[in-house]
Parts: structure tokens; C-alpha cells; sequence
């Protein structure tokens, strides 16, 4: 997929663990078929203060603030990747500029990234993330200056907080995107009844889990329609059913994050096994036959 | 250090070596040791004054609200047998509930509790009352109570001279790496409750991650097998906010 080899077509998502390649190692023991490390910035970044999470009845609401050691630290954790993950690392990158997702991209590349994801969708954080995925014009100039220094796929990972995603997508895509990652939370908030005060130490957030998934089977299902690159559905994927509705909807491959909080990283091996009994026992010969199939009916 | 209580229906359940998440409104969330829970909902912790969180704590007044998100966590074994708990500072804290719940089923109780000085030792009265005459020792590191030292100091003796059959320890990570240094000496088996930074507590977001371990999940109670493979980092070093590794010394 997007010239990355993939034993099955689960990766973690983004910000799920990921800071090291320990323990990237025991989600690869997990089942999963690639991993998408922490967003990487060019400089180290504490977070938000505490409450970063909020559970809520419906889903997951997190603000980390894009906590990281910096792309000069983080080499160190992507170089002991490679020497021990046996699937595609793909190292998540943000910055606050064009020139800088270039550069951290770069360097992750150089340090051994198989590809990079840009983090253009981040609900909260300001003047990067989603402030750069909702803008077409700001996004195509990122995505251009990544392509021009690296050699390896680049994937865009999009906000479903805008008007029109599949409009998002063809500027990603016309500006170089080899493939369109749908989605990243959904901006959100949560408010203490009893105190009347925003639970999350920086208000607002991003909602993720089950709650999200016919958002993102929507998103993917448009994009689909708009572009010709692969897509990866991400959002709310909990079981094979999900999975295989994304595939139905568009996508080539999927993320999961949230529900390794739920059900450790065999969910990864869980979701592969569900999606083959499946593709075994309505006849398809492989994932690709049934990418997008929604759309024929 | 002061205990807080309050009622919890889900924490009321919790095992000893579980922690909770304590929203205080406005101001921070903090990872703490359950202290003590409850059939009646109640749930105690034990907190000392640190830094904003933990201040801002100490100033609420009975009757205020606060947040609580778990119990979380795995718990300590309860061995039979004959027991030895290592409380260093507010490491008393889970052991204190592990020693309530096993008292009354072991065949002989030592407790070790450690301390700066005669003003931060804590519970010393409920010790008394939970092991027998002569089995609760004190440490302070300014000799203002019973044997002058840390922690550590009277086990390389107590070791050397009985056998446990099972070693629980929760305090300062260095502390707790020379346990399992005089544990493995003299082939007992350990249990340590280990602390790291914490934010989502649900495993998701690998900000306590030592080793390939997340201590919010598969700790934070650790076995000494497992401390053998993360000794790279076990009193060594753990992550900061950034996600940079940074030294425990």
C-alpha cells in the first residue's frame, strides 16, 4: 500500500504509546501490521497539565498537548526501532511551519522512518495541527516542501473538523500525498457538572473511540470518492466488523488506537483473523477486493 | 502528609497496589496509592505537600468536591506465609492496606517503615496494632526515631537471618533496587510498587512506559522477574513530560 509492504492491513495509530521502540516492539507482538509512532516535532514539547483524558460514556476525550522529546531526541528511539520492529515504522510529524515538517520529516527519514504521516489534524494544539489541515492552500504547501526533501511515502493525516474533507484531501493529494489517513479526533469538550468547571486542562480536546466511527466511515467514504490514493480509515475501530466497514467505505488499510486501552495489542491479531474469516468466507481473495465495494451498490 | 476520605463507589472495590486518578477542580490530575477502601464506599489516600497539586489539596476543606477516576492498576499477591513490607516515605501508603487485608492470614509480619525524620513517619499506632511486639521497625534518616539509617538499612540483617516467603516494598526507586539486589542475595521473592509519570492511566498514552512495561497497566506492582528485565531503567532512570529519559538520582 503506497509503496509500503504490509503483512495484514492494521497499524497502530498515532499517539498511542509510541514514544519508544520497546514499546512499539510489544504492539508489533500484538499482530499489528505497521506502527505510526508520537508526533515528532524539531523541538521537545511538555504537554498540556493534567486532566490530559477524559472517559467518557461515549468515547475517549484527550488533550496531550503533543508531548515530545524533539526530532533531534527521538532519532535515537527510531534507529532501536528499526533494528528491532520487523513491520513498516512510520514516524508521525508536526511543526509550526512548512519549513518545519520538512525538516523533522527529513530527519526522520534519514534516521530510517519507512514513511512519514504528517500531523495536520491535531484538534488542540494551536498553529499547527488541524489550524494547517483546514487550510487546502497552507496543507498544499506542507505537503509539497515534505516531498521535496524525503524519498519515502508521506501520508496525510486529516481533521474531520472541517466543511468538506474530501476537498482537503484533493489539495493533499494534488500537492504530493501518497496516501490519505481518515481520521483524527473529533474537537471536543467535557464540563464537571458538580464544580462547573472544563474537565481537561486545556478545555477542549479530541474525541475518539466507537463514538467517532460513522463519522470516519463517512469521511473515508467521500474521500474515496474525490481521490485516487489509498486511504487508511482510522476512528473507533474496536473489532473486525469495523475494520471491514472501513475497507467497504475505502480505505486500504486501518488504525486503531483507543481500543488498546480496551483490549491490549492483540487487538491488532484479533481485528487481522476477523477481517480474513470474513474475506474466506464471502469468496474474496484478498483485502483489495473488497476496498471500497460500498461504493458499486 | 495528610489522609483524605471520601466515598467512591467504583475505588471502594480496590485491591492494595491499585491507584485512582484525583481530579482537583481547575488545577491539576494526580496519580495516588489507594490508602485504604471501604464495603461503606469510603476510600482514603495518603498525600504529602509536593508541589501545586498537592498543596492546592491540602488547602480543601471537608465537604469540597473532588474528581476520582479508577481503580486502576494490577494489585499485590497476597502470600501466605511469612511476610516482610518495606514502606520508604509515602510508599507506606499501599502497603499499610496490603498489611489490613493480609495481617490476620500470614504466619509472621514484618514491617519496615522509613523516614526522614520522627515528624514524617506515619502510622506507626496502626502498625503496632496490625504486627506483633517487636515486628514493626522504624528508620529515620536523622535518627530522631528508632534505628538511625534509611529504609534499607536493617535488611541486609533481617535477611541474612530469616527467611520470607514473600517481600513487598513500595518507596524511592533507589530504595527498592537495593531490595532487589539483597532479595535476589538471599533468593526471596519481591514485589514492588513502582511510580512514573501518568496521564491517561488506561494505558493508552506511554507516559509511564518502563521498559516495554506501562506501569498504569501491567504494574504498578512489578515481581522481581520482571524488574530483571527492565533493569536498564528500574532505579535508573524515567521518563519526564517531554518524553525524555531522565536520571532518578
Amino acid at each position: 500500500m503506497a509503496g509500503l509492504r504490509l503483512a495484514n492491513p492494521t497499524m497502530l495509530a498515532s499517539g498511542i504509546l509510541g514514544y519508544s521502540a520497546e514499546t512499539l516492539e510489544s504492539i508489533v507482538d500484538g499482530g499489528t501490521g505497521a506502527v505510526v509512532t508520537k508526533s515528532v516535532g524539531s523541538k521537545p514539547r511538555v504537554g498540556y497539565a493534567n486532566p490530559t483524558i477524559v472517559q467518557t460514556s461515549c468515547g475517549l476525550i484527550n488533550a496531550m498537548g503533543l508531548p515530545n522529546p524533539g526530532i533531534d531526541e527521538f532519532v535515537k528511539e527510531i534507529r532501536e526501532a528499526k533494528t528491532v520492529l520487523n513491520v513498516p515504522l512510520i514516524v508521525s510529524v508536526y511543526g509550526f511551519s512548512a519549513e518545519e515538517y520538512a525538516t523533522v520529516a527529513k530527519k526522520a527519514v534519514d534516521a530510517g522512518a519507512h514513511a512519514i504521516e504528517l500531523n495536520v489534524s491535531c484538534p488542540h494544539v494551536r498553529e499547527t495541527g488541524s489550524e494547517i489541515g483546514q487550510n487546502p492552500r497552507i496543507l498544499a504547501e506542507v505537503v509539497e516542501k515534505v516531498k521535496a526533501v524525503v524519498d519515502k511515502p508521506v501520508f496525510v493525516k486529516l481533521s474531520p473538523n472541517v466543511t468538506s474533507i474530501a476537498e482537503i484531501a484533493e489539495a493533499a493529494t494534488k500537492a504530493g500525498a501518497d496516501a490519505i489517513t481518515a481520521i483524527n479526533t473529533i474537537k471536543a469538550m467535557a464540563i464537571d457538572t458538580e464544580t462547573a468547571i472544563p474537565i481537561l486542562g486545556n478545555r477542549t480536546g479530541g474525541l475518539s473511540g466507537s463514538a467517532i466511527k460513522p463519522t470516519a466511515i463517512r469521511c473515508v467514504y467521500e474521500i474515496y470518492e474525490r481521490v485516487k490514493v489509498p486511504i487508511i480509515g482510522c476512528g473507533g475501530i474496536v473489532n473486525w466488523r469495523d475494520a471491514v466497514e472501513f475497507l467497504l467505505a475505502g480505505a486500504s488499510a486501518v488504525q486503531i488506537g483507543t481500543a488498546v486501552a480496551q483490549k491490549g495489542p492483540n487487538v491488532f491479531r484479533a481485528v487481522t483473523r476477523g477481517i480474513n474469516v470474513y474475506l474466506k468466507r464471502k469468496g474474496f481473495e484478498s483485502v483489495n477486493k473488497i476496498v471500497g465495494l460500498s461504493h458499486r451498490s | 502528609m495528610k489522609t483524605f476520605t471520601f466515598k467512591d463507589k467504583h475505588c471502594a472495590t480496590a485491591e492494595p497496589g491499585q491507584f485512582l486518578m484525583l481530579w482537583i477542580p481547575g488545577v491539576d490530575e494526580i496519580p495516588l496509592s489507594i490508602l485504604d477502601a471501604r464495603k461503606n464506599g469510603e476510600v482514603m489516600v495518603a498525600v504529602k505537600k509536593v508541589g501545586e497539586a498537592t498543596r492546592a489539596l491540602h488547602s480543601k476543606k471537608v465537604g469540597e468536591v473532588i474528581g476520582i477516576r479508577g481503580p486502576f492498576g494490577n494489585s499485590f499477591s497476597m502470600k501466605k506465609g511469612k511476610i516482610l513490607m518495606v514502606g520508604g516515605g509515602t510508599g507506606i501508603a499501599p502497603l499499610l492496606f496490603l498489611a489490613k487485608k493480609m495481617a490476620s492470614k500470614t504466619a509472621k509480619l514484618v514491617f519496615v517503615t522509613g523516614a526522614k525524620t520522627k515528624r514524617e513517619l506515619m502510622f506507626i499506632d496502626e502498625l503496632g496494632e496490625l504486627c506483633s511486639k517487636g515486628n514493626v521497625v522504624a528508620t529515620t534518616e536523622d535518627g530522631s526515631y528508632g534505628v538511625k539509617g534509611l529504609a534499607t538499612t536493617p535488611l541486609e540483617t533481617l535477611l541474612a537471618k530469616e527467611r520470607f516467603d514473600m517481600v513487598y516494598a513500595c518507596g524511592p526507586e533507589r530504595m527498592m533496587l537495593k531490595i532487589l539486589v539483597l532479595a535476589e542475595k538471599h533468593g526471596m521473592a519481591l514485589e514492588v510498587s513502582l511510580e512514573r509519570l501518568m496521564r491517561c492511566a488506561i494505558g493508552l498514552c506511554g507516559s509511564c512506559v518502563v521498559g516495554k512495561y506501562r506501569v498504569c497497566r501491567d504494574g504498578p506492582v512489578f515481581t522481581a522477574s520482571q524488574l530483571g528485565e527492565i533493569r536498564k531503567e528500574f532505579g535508573i532512570s524515567k521518563r519526564d513530560f517531554d518524553g525524555k529519559r531522565m536520571s532518578l538520582e
